[in-house]
């Protein structure tokens, strides 16, 4: 066996696996970016998405083809937790919003439990189960549009939030809400539709992960905390920070995980998480 | 001549400390109105309620005739009011383009945008040169002269500006206030706080003088800097 098979390999699964993380990261990083708000229940959405996208599935409608809608569903539902909820914590203490979304956590993933099986639920008929092989490097279909879809979406939202008048409002509001006002930004507005989009991300992601994943009440907990992770990796608000933070944590992962053992390969990403943390506390990519 | 902004016994309180009581004041279009006074006298809140950030307690504004008192602070830029806060605020991480961008925010309008950024560059020349620099990498004076031309690019008929000469080194001075006039001469109507009361003074056609929240003093900005009283307690002429 050639002796670079194996390192390219891990690099290609390491890659594409961070692209998956990227998508739910960077609906975690907008949210915090733009309001300053921490979603501790980001991994619920995550769990809810995959349940719409089974649901559909077994409408037989495919993920694919059900992955804008279950993004449209989120967006719609993140701006409903924004009007009536979120908005009215940011009026309080900042505390507020840390215990008001890890509440929506609790609340989100006991509903999960008490109304839904508790079994590992795969969709049925994945359309996608073959292995494309590139010389000694072989990746599942599946993985391979996973993540495809997330670069693509990342890199969608990336051009949203820099090229577009709302973007630039956004990042606007990022900055200093006050002077936003001033410019004749409705706060609020931006707010709610970056909470959306925020969920829309996650949303998107939930719909690609059951291309290859199983979904049960608690499949948004392993998700959130690596998305934490990524954020604070790479700069809470930053987006290409995010990026960058995903891909390091994907490729740590699955390294540690063929390298020390599967059980170990968080390992080395929270010792990066550590390494990073101590020296630049702003993150990779953060400001400040 | 009627009055473009009209402010009429305007009462003000933040956490319960009285910031403005019974403050009364007229912008007539075309003139730049100095509002100078001790720091904490309430220039600031001043500014700040007619830009809806803070709500009054009593009185009105009225702008062009319509009451403005209670319209959100994000709307009244869209109404042609523009307000560039103390500190400037400018978005530091952002171009200088995607600053004056959004000074444009509420005007997606090409042509107009297009227009004005080209006044705003014959008022500010430097902002030519540093359009896509980051706004952190500008000097002080330069990111008060952004912030002023941030605050004209949605074509307001009233430019607020909140000490624009604070925290500049005194030979820039001149700058900022040759481009304020320009903006003015260029039909703007300029509400302008200060304490340098001797620049807002020599740039203004009418002034109020405030105190401890209340108006003591208003009239010809050219007769106030002669006023015994203006001169004892801000320009440092006459026997305490």
């Amino acid at each position: 066996m050639d002796a670079l098979a194996t390192p390219a390999q891990l690099l290609v699964g390491g890659l594409l696996t961070g692209l998956v993380f990227a998508l739910v990261a960077v609906g975690l990083t907008l949210i915090y970016g733009v309001m300053d708000v921490v979603n501790f229940a980001h991994g619920e959405y995550l769990m809810l998405a995959m349940y719409a996208t089974l649901a559909l599935a077994l409408l037989g409608i495919g993920p694919l083809v059900g992955l804008p809608l279950v993004a449209i569903a989120l967006f719609l539902f993140g701006i409903v937790v924004y009007r009536v909820f979120i908005r009215r914590l940011l009026a309080g203490p900042p505390e507020a919003t840390v215990f008001g979304t890890f509440g929506m956590l609790v609340l989100l993933q006991g509903l999960a439990q008490a109304t839904l099986t508790s079994d590992y639920q795969s969709i049925p008929n994945p359309p996608f189960h073959g292995t494309i092989r590139v010389g000694a490097i072989a990746v599942s279909q599946a993985t391979l549009i996973e993540g495809i879809g997330a670069l693509v979406l990342t890199a969608a939202l990336f051009a949203f939030v820099e090229f577009t008048e709302t973007g630039r409002a956004m990042r606007a509001v990022a900055e200093d809400r006050i002077a936003a006002t001033l410019m004749g930004i409705d706060v609020q507005r931006i707010n709610g539709l970056a909470f959306g989009i925020g969920a829309a991300c996650v949303g998107a992601a939930g719909a690609l992960l059951m291309l290859s994943y199983p979904v049960y009440p608690t499949v948004g907990a392993a998700f959130a905390l690596t998305a934490f992770v990524v954020v604070a990796l790479g700069g809470f608000g930053s987006i290409q920070g995010a990026l960058v933070g995903a891909l390091l944590v994907g490729l740590l992962e699955v390294f540690g995980g063929f390298y020390l053992s599967p059980e170990l390969k968080l390992v080395p990403v929270y010792l990066a998480y550590l390494i990073v943390v101590l020296l630049r506390p702003q993150g990779l990519l953060g400001r400040r | 001549m009627t009055a473009l902004l009209d402010v009429e016994g305007l009462d003000v309180a933040y956490d319960g400390m009285r910031a403005l009581q019974d403050v009364s004041l007229v912008a007539e279009a075309g003139t730049i109105v100095a509002l100078v006074g001790a720091n904490g006298a309430g220039k600031t809140s001043l500014l700040r309620a007619i830009s809806g950030l803070v709500r009054a307690e009593r009185g009105t504004i009225r702008f062009d005739g319509d009451d403005i008192t209670r319209v959100p602070a994000h709307r009244i830029v869209r109404r042609g009011i523009a307000h560039v806060p103390e500190a400037r605020r400018v978005f530091a991480s952002a171009t200088v383009r995607d600053n004056l961008l959004l000074g444009a925010y509420v005007d997606r309008d090409a042509a107009h945008r297009a227009a004005r950024l080209e006044a705003a560059f014959s008022a500010f020349p430097i902002l030519r040169e540093r359009l896509e620099q980051r706004a952190s990498t500008l000097s002080g004076g330069e990111q008060q002269m952004l912030a002023i031309a941030r605050g004209t690019m949605s074509g307001p008929r009233v430019l607020m500006l909140d000490e624009p000469s604070l925290g500049l080194a005194p030979k820039l001075i001149p700058q900022i206030y040759a481009g304020v006039r320009a903006i003015a001469e260029a039909g703007t109507t300029v509400l302008l706080v200060e304490q340098n009361v001797r620049e807002a003074l020599r740039a203004a056609d009418t002034a109020y003088v405030l105190q401890t929240g209340r108006v003591v003093l208003h009239g010809n900005a050219r007769d106030l800097i002669g006023d015994p009283l203006v001169q004892q307690a801000f320009l440092g002429i006459g026997a305490a």
